[in-house]
Formats: C-alpha cells, structure tokens, sequence
C-alpha cells in the first residue's frame, strides 16, 4: 500500500517534470513576426519573418546561443552553458548594447563576464548573426534584400536622388 | 627593396633637417625612446567581418564635411578601379578607403579598410620640419594644417602611403588625411565615426592595450579561422589600428616587409650626432687649423702655394 503511493507519487512527480520540460522547450512561445526597429535610422525597420526561421533552422540555439533552453550548440558559449535553462533575455538587445563604447560604458565595464568581453554591439549582432549564416547557407546578402533605405539613408550614401551628378571627367587628379 | 632605401634617405635627410633647425627643443631629441601612451586608444580591425559595403567610407565623408564623392557610396564597382596600376588610396577627399582582394585559398572576397593606422611613433611626425604633426595622448596622429608648408616630406616617410595632398588647391595646398575624428569625436572619448557606422563590427573601439589582449585571444579561441599574427602589433614600433586576417597579410594588400622597429630608429643615432657636429666639430677643427697653421704665416709669407691653401 505505502509502496504503491510511492509510486504514484513519483509518477507523477515525473509527469509534471515532463510537462514543465516540453512547456519550456517544445511549446515555447515564441512570435511569429519580430519588427526590429530600435536602430532604423538610415534604413527602414526590419520585419523578421521569426517563424519561417524557426522552420529553417534545427535549434534555437543557432540564433539564440544559450538562452532559449535548447542545447548550446557553440563550444565556446558550451564551456559554461552546459544547461538547457531558458533565460529571461531571449532578444539580441537584452545582451547585446547599442553603445557599449558609450565613454560611460569605457569607464565604468560590466563587472564579471570576463568569457563576455569580446561582445558585439546590438548592430554587429543583428548584421554578424544574420549576414553570417545567409553567407553560409546563401540566403539574401545585400543591404536592401533585408531593409529599404530611408531618405536619409540615399543622403548618407549619396545614392538614389542624392548621386552624385555625372562628371564630365574623371575627378581623379 | 630600393624604394625602401629611397623613402629612408629623405625620411632621414628630412629628418635630420629637422634636427639642425630643432636641435634645442626637447622633443627632438626624446624621440625614439617613446612606447606609446599607456591610455591612448586604438582600433582592433577584424577583416573577416568586412562585407565591402563602404559604409565607413559615407561616414567619415559626413562626420569630416569631405566634397562629395565621385561615386555614391553604395556603388560596389569602386573596388575594380584602378589607378596608376594600384587599387584604390586614400586621397584629400577620402580619407578611409575599402579594397576587395582575392586570396590565393579564399573562395570569398577579403575587403580591408585603409586609414591612418595612428602609429605609437609616426614616421611623419619625424619628417615633419615645421613640427605640425602630434601624437595626442589619447592616441589620435593630427596635424595642424595652418603651419604645414605642402612640403610633403610625410607623403614619403609614411610606411603606409596615407597622407595625401590637396593638389588643386593653388594658393595654400596642405597635406589632408585620417585624424581618428580627433576634434570631433576622440577628444570626448567617442568612437571614430566609421567605428560607429560599421554594421559588422568589423571594428572595435578601445584602449590599445586591452585591444590586443581581445585581437590574440579571437586568434585562440577560433582556431583555423585567422592568420597568427595581429598586423600593427610590432610592425613599425606598434599602430593605433591594428589587423585580423583570414588570408595572409600580404595577399590582402598589407607590406609585410616593414620593420618592427619605429622608422624614427633609422635615423635615431645619426640625430644624436647631428648637435655634436654642429656644436664640436667647428671648434674641433678650428682649433686644429689654427695649430696646423701655426707659425707657418710668419717667416712663410712669400710662399704663394701656402696663401692659396689657407685662403680657404
């Protein structure tokens, strides 16, 4: 009869480990669409089509390092990520800073981290993370496949209405 | 080889021009014991990272108020031009430039951004006669533009052929190049602004020092990916902006037979002479004309051969 109990209990026990392990990493919500826009200066917003992604990537990991609690798939990250935690910072910007120059940021570094000391800013993130795999796998590479130029993008570039007019000849002395 | 021993003699007869009119000064003659200051800042460039997309090339056109350029800076066919049988360089209106290159054993283009690489111990700092040349403290190499007299001494010492010169400029033509965006930027402890445009990071701000802990260790921790070896580390005595490469450094554009040693110690020991020969020899050796002629101008008089020697 104790026995028995025992049993159940542990059965269950290991049920409800099951659900909360599936709940975190099979069932993850997750959004289908992201709009990344905290730096659209010179280019239009992005809008990230996360699910396609999703379907065209085997792990989250891929994209999301150690944070999503699937298996950790760089070597580097894998030296203290052994787990498979899901962490309250999924998005890039919840790491990755947008000035991490900042003169502050010089001065007064994160304390700890030493392994994160080697961190791209949030636009080498999104560039580095994206334009790395597409190069890899040949997805879209060109500035605009991704995000339309602003006007003040063609002003920046001098392209579109900005050229520069034809020269007679060459400028060149 | 030769064009080696050539930049060197004017760098040294430069150099040593500057010493008889600076012999004085003290900083004439501290240079050359001089490692870099232990703050100043630097810029670690990963050209694994670079993708061409000349963005830095807009951003420092705007942020430096440069003439617009012939090109926009979204056009790519820049990287097939050719000049004078050489790929692009930086000019008085383009003060950073990026070329593509084809590695032997690389199926994907190398594209590497060229500026002032900010040296410990600039070259053209030490050619420059009229001193219009700085290294700050900060790390930056500036140049004060209304002292320049367009002698372009810099032109020819700078081992990396950046400071250009304002040809068209009939009146007052001054040498123009990369200042780390020293007035704007640096001076408040900002990134230069193609560090900050760069969407792949291919740059990285920071203390020099801490700069080349990262670059060795992004060497130990890929294995395979790079090049052992951070261009800009010895070479010439050190760089502000130094380099990463997948392909080797020669391959991509880079001079890989510079000396590890400053330029300036070329010509180091023969400015240390400079004073003495100034100050010592004259004495010397009046001193010797006077002993050797000594008596000879009496009792000798009528000797004409004598009276043509020392009429010298």
């Amino acid at each position: 009869m104790v026995n028995a109990s025992k049993q159940l209990i542990a059965g269950l026990g290991v049920l409800m480990l099951f659900a909360v392990l599936s709940a975190s990493c099979y069932a993850m919500d997750y959004p289908d669409e992201v709009e990344i826009d905290s730096l659209a200066n010179l280019y239009e917003p992005v809008v990230f089509d996360h699910a396609m992604h999703v379907d065209a990537t085997e792990s989250c990991a891929e994209c999301h390092h150690h944070t999503t609690g699937t298996e950790v798939i760089n070597e580097y990250c894998a030296k203290c990520h052994t787990g498979t935690v899901e962490m309250d910072a999924v998005s890039c910007q919840d790491c990755h800073s947008a000035d991490p120059v900042s003169p502050e940021n010089l001065h007064h570094p994160k304390p700890g981290y030493s392994y994160h000391n080697d961190q791209p800013n949030l636009k080498a993130a999104y560039h580095l993370n994206c334009l790395g795999c597409h190069q890899e796998v040949g997805g879209p590479t060109g500035c605009e496949d991704c995000h339309v130029k602003t006007e003040a993008g063609d002003k920046f570039y001098r392209s579109g209405e900005f050229a520069p007019k034809e020269p007679a000849h060459s400028s060149e002395h | 080889m030769s064009k080696i021993t050539r930049r060197r003699f004017l760098a040294g007869s430069a150099a040593g021009g500057a010493a008889i009119m600076l012999t004085p000064a003290k900083k004439a003659l501290a240079a050359g014991s001089f490692e870099g200051f232990p703050d100043g800042m630097g810029v670690l460039v990963d050209l694994t990272r670079c993708v061409g997309c000349r963005t830095c090339e807009a951003a420092c056109n705007a942020e430096q108020n440069l003439p617009e350029p012939a090109k926009p800076f979204d056009d790519t066919s820049v990287f097939d031009e050719i000049h004078h049988g050489q790929k692009r360089r930086t000019t008085d209106k383009a003060y950073t430039i990026v070329n593509r290159y084809e590695p032997k054993d690389s199926d994907e283009p190398v594209y590497r951004k060229i500026q002032c690489n900010h040296c410990n111990e600039p070259a053209c700092l030490t050619s420059c006669f009229v001193n219009a040349y700085k290294k700050t403290p900060e790390g930056a190499v500036i140049y004060n533009e209304k002292v320049c007299v367009g002698c372009r001494n810099c032109m020819i010492a700078c081992p990396f052929h950046i400071p250009a010169y304002t040809y068209h400029s009939v009146l007052n033509p001054v040498i123009k190049k990369c200042i780390f965006c020293y007035d704007t930027r640096l001076k408040e402890g900002r990134p230069p602004a193609c560090v900050e445009s760069c969407p792949q990071q291919v740059m990285t701000f920071g203390k020099r020092k801490d700069l080349m802990v990262i670059a060795h260790e992004r060497i130990k921790k890929n294995p395979g990916k790079y090049v052992d070896h951070v261009y800009g580390e010895k070479e010439v005595g050190g760089t502000g902006w130094f380099y990463l490469s997948s392909a080797p450094f020669e391959e991509v554009g880079f001079d890989v037979n510079l000396p590890k040693k400053p330029i300036i110690d070329n010509v180091k020991d023969f400015l240390a002479i400079v004073p003495i020969v100034l100050t010592v020899w004259p004495a010397l050796f009046t001193g010797f004309h006077l002993l050797a002629t000594k008596g000879k101008s009496h009792g000798h008089g009528d000797d004409h051969s004598h009276d043509e020697q020392e009429g010298h």
